[in-house]
């Protein structure tokens, strides 16, 4: 109420607008028929989405990053859960180390990491590979798995687990019939993110994707160094509606955790 | 079968539980009876819980023994110990049913699928919730909740039941009802229960035994009427019921009866031990326990008298509850049966009480 | 009572090869966490490692890289415009962000439509929001022609490739990461405090200054040191939109790599990492900065 009074609804309006708008713009201008960029579109239809769909110049990539996205999952996922299980009842130096060196790659500037990564992997012959990619990003993908699962391990009732125990199940049961079912949302909630990591990576691809494993941003990206033709907003679309039902999907999870 | 066969015997043989420099439990040694409710009862952090987690096998002692049936357990992990547990907020698994729930221990057990959905049901039965089966344990209330977890925690027909506070997050009424479905439950199973609790009207009306916690060490082992009458210190005097404490001088002794001084008048005693004329000493009594001496009231037995002035008058409905104060400053409580054939004392009205011998305690 | 297999009492074997179990489950935690602690030191923390040892040993053990900073002009300058790029869009965000939050905290029956405004872009490839800003402000670009079309300018402005360009979808990217940490510190104040200050004759602008504020300064704190730090970093932002003299340190960086020059792109990661991390370490006793990377995946 006093709140109301001091924050007149339209200017988190307008914020709100400069925050949508652009993406807004990118989905209206992929569905034009114009040969060039404009806005307005002078009439509306698929033929970049066409265009997209026919070019294997765009196809590869698309494959190559949901290739290594894939991989990238399940590499994060298992690394990550396994580590998220164990780091909270390691000793204080080894927890701080090991949480440290994690969650390291949420602020080290992307470049630091892209060209450490392309300083070492280039040594051994990866470059260009989409193993590399997967190496590379899996580090990268891997703090959003461990936060996520210590999140969801940290609302777990311990007694839960001490209940399991006392009616005879020996530890290893009980982490497979009472831990893991409980945590397995926060788990769905990581991989999702790990996803989405790999898939809309774009630095360290810029050096470590060669010709041999180019990935749909990188793809994105050399394009609009020469144009800016509407089938990149048609792409761009695509990527947001994923990443969007992605995203929706990770927040059901959550919720359904918590009710 | 016989009842003792069906529960099991626990014995602490000076037990200790150490937190980094803090004896949680200091030294605890204590016979449980097969078939018996015993509760643990004491304020928290007087390590009534640690002592429960250590019978549990959550809890490794520092010191001391825990022999079940003779057997020393200290070395046994939990699941094969073989103990039901009652746990604080129930514990129940959100993700499985209340079928699937007590199901559970049977299926640690290897016990094959029909036999296991017979023993679910009839756990169900036994708890009052038949036809609960297919629900998950966020589509109950808190007393059925609650009811899933002793069905849990009995199906496997263990020797020893350990409940921890279970009823402590429900509310006054249900508790009522619950407590006496524990006792009805206890006589039924014939199985050694082990109970723990904060609540000192909880553990009257349910308790076989009651071990009074303080400190990390038992303050005192008995039946309820033993704690009520006889507490044998100021600690269990207070913490169990009301009570109030007056300060007297040792005169003599009169078999097991002490005649002491008290506030220049000679009040006796219940006293087991034989404390020297002189010592000072502090005794104990109830307010219920004392009457106004002029009120319309025969006592048969040997009284003590005092004489008060009234400081405070509170109506509470079934009783009046007064303060008074003695000659030397003792405040002490008074509470009357009300009616409206009793006059009401006014604040300031000088006043005699009485109470009988029997309900005077040195402690 | 027999109708149930009793667990086997194998307390006295179990006793016998306790101390050996004992320690092999003490370790559990730590063979949990190993693998991963392997992978990312050998395929990710030991590679920067290395290339940051190249500031220091080529061609001999050596930090003259480092002591000839001080008279590198073109570090200067795009040390300058990193930070001064930072600073802005950091206030900017700031300015921007406060009031959304205070916004998404408000809003009743609104609040799911906010959050989802907010997280949309916030889950879009900054490539993508990169090119959105491209569309919007080029020289054919929607402004230009809305501007046009108004008869407010007669010839299209240059925006696209300024530093104008870059601040813009810079603080377009990085508004979330200053809005969640706010809204979750407003969440957090007591609704009878703001009663209670009404209640005492606070006028709405003093309990905003006196209350809200004061009690929201965790929040602020961890946004604008999450927004800045992160802007430190900025690449590819800068790169699409940016003027063609605007060079932020990552694309220095990028540069001095692509010609191979790796003592001194190493030198330029080293002082950007140290920056950053300098920056974390010194405010790492304010509360709430320790999960506002967590706040920000909610």
């Amino acid at each position: 109420m006093i709140l109301a009074r001091l924050l007149p609804a339209s200017i988190v309006g307008l914020i709100l607008f400069f925050l949508a708008f652009p993406i807004v713009v990118v989905a209206i201008v992929s569905f034009s028929s114009a040969t060039y960029l404009s806005f307005p579109p002078p009439a509306f239809g698929l033929r970049w989405y066409e265009a997209y769909f026919s070019s294997p110049d765009w196809l590869n990539p698309t494959w190559v990053s949901l290739w290594v996205a894939s991989a990238v999952v399940v590499l994060a996922t298992v690394l990550g859960t396994l580590a998220a299980l164990g780091i909270a009842r390691l000793s204080k130096p080894m927890r701080v180390f090991s949480t440290g060196l994690i969650l390291s790659p949420l602020i080290v500037p992307g470049i630091v990491v892209a060209i450490g990564i392309y300083y070492a992997y280039s040594h051994y012959g990866l470059v260009g590979t989409p193993i590399a990619m997967v190496l590379a990003h899996t580090c990268l993908a891997v703090p959003f798995v461990v936060t996520s699962v210590t999140a969801s391990l940290s609302g777990i009732d311990p007694r839960l687990e001490q209940a399991s125990l006392s009616l005879g199940a020996t530890p290893a049961a009980t982490f497979w019939q009472v831990t893991l079912p409980l945590i397995r949302p926060g788990v769905l909630v990581g991989a999702l993110f790990a996803f989405i990591t790999s898939f809309d990576e774009l630095i360290v691809a810029l050096f470590i994707s060669g010709t041999g494993a180019v990935t749909l941003p990188r793809r994105m990206w050399d394009d609009l160094r020469f144009q800016i033709d509407p089938t990149i907003a048609a792409v761009s679309t695509l990527t947001i509606v994923l990443t969007a039902l992605l995203m929706g999907c990770a927040h059901l999870l959550r919720n359904r955790n918590r009710a | 079968m016989n009842r003792t066969d069906r529960g099991a015997s626990v014995s602490l043989a000076e037990l200790e539980k150490r937190y980094d420099r803090v004896n949680a439990v200091d030294g605890v040694s204590l016979d449980i009876h097969s078939g018996e409710f015993l509760t643990l009862l004491g304020p928290s952090g007087s390590g009534k819980t640690s002592t429960l987690m250590m019978i549990a096998g959550f809890e490794t002692p520092t010191a001391g023994d825990i022999a079940i049936d003779g057997t020393s357990v200290v070395a046994m992990p939990p699941y094969r110990r073989n103990i039901g547990m009652v746990f604080q907020n129930y514990a129940l698994f959100p993700h499985l049913t209340v079928e699937e729930n007590i199901g559970f221990p049977l299926k640690q057990r290897g016990v094959p699928k029909a036999e296991r959905a017979r023993l679910v049901a009839e756990a169900l039965e036994l708890v009052h919730l038949p036809g609960y089966g297919e629900r998950y344990p966020r589509q109950l209330s808190g007393g059925q909740q609650q009811r899933v977890a002793v069905a849990r925690a009995v199906v496997f027909k263990p020797r020893l039941l350990l409940m921890d506070e279970p009823l402590g997050a429900l509310d006054k009424q249900l508790r009522e009802n619950l407590q006496l479905e524990m006792r009805r439950l206890h006589a039924d199973l014939g199985i050694t229960f082990i109970y723990v609790t904060h609540d000192q009207e909880e553990a009257l009306t349910m308790s076989d035994r009651i071990a009074v916690m303080n400190d990390g060490k038992v303050a005192q082992v008995g039946s309820p009427e033993d704690l009520y009458d006889r507490p044998s210190d100021r600690f269990v005097a207070g913490f169990i019921g009301e009570s109030n404490f007056l300060p007297a001088i040792v005169r003599g002794m009169e078999d097991d009866v002490v005649i002491t001084e008290c506030d220049g008048a000679l009040i006796r005693a219940m006293c087991p031990g034989r404390p020297a004329s002189g010592d000072r000493v502090t005794l104990t009594t109830r307010p219920e326990r004392l009457r106004f001496a002029d009120s319309a009231w025969n006592a048969t037995t040997p009284q003590n008298r005092l004489s008060v002035t009234v400081t405070e008058a509170v109506f509470a409905g079934e009783r009046c509850r007064y303060m008074l104060q003695a000659t030397d400053g003792t405040s002490m409580v008074l509470k009357e049966p009300s009616s409206a054939a009793i006059r009401r004392r006014a604040i300031g009205e000088r006043a005699e009480i009485s109470w009988s011998v029997a309900d005077t305690i040195l402690v | 009572m027999s109708e149930i297999a009793q667990p086997s009492p194998i307390a006295v074997p179990l006793g016998a090869v306790r101390p050996l179990l004992r320690n092999w489950r003490r370790h559990v935690p730590l063979m949990l966490v190993a693998p991963l602690l392997i992978y990312m030191l050998v395929l990710y923390a030991l590679p920067v490692l290395a290339m940051l040892l190249r500031s220091l040993n080529d061609p001999t053990w050596t930090l003259s890289h480092y002591t000839a900073l001080f008279e590198d002009v073109v570090f200067a300058k795009t040390f300058w415009i990193t930070f001064n790029t930072s600073v802005i869009v950091t206030l900017g965000c700031l300015i921007l962000g406060y009031p959304v939050a205070m916004g998404l905290v408000r809003a009743k029956t609104m609040a799911p439509l906010i959050l989802v405004v907010i997280l949309l872009p916030f889950w879009t490839s900054v490539l993508v929001r990169s090119y959105a800003w491209m569309v919007l402000l080029g020289r054919h670009g929607l402004i230009n022609e809305g501007l046009l079309a108004l008869g407010m300018i007669d010839r299209p402005m240059r925006i696209l490739n300024t530093s104008l360009a870059t601040q813009i979808a810079m603080i377009h990217i990085l508004l979330p990461y200053m809005i969640l940490p706010i809204a979750n510190a407003l969440r957090q104040i007591d609704p009878s405090l703001l009663r209670a200050a009404s209640g005492l004759g606070a006028t709405p602008f003093m309990t905003f200054r006196q209350v809200i504020l004061p009690l929201s300064m965790s929040g602020v704190a961890a946004g604008t040191l999450l927004t800045f730090v992160l802007a430190l970093g900025f690449y590819i932002t800068p790169a699409m939109v940016g003027g063609p003299r605007d060079i932020t340190l990552s694309m220095l960086i990028a540069q001095e790599v692509d010609q191979l020059n790796w003592a001194y792109a190493a030198t330029l990661s080293a002082v950007l990492l140290a920056t950053a991390l300098g920056i974390l370490a010194a405010a790492r006793h304010l509360p709430g900065v320790g999960n506002a990377f967590r706040m920000s995946m909610r």
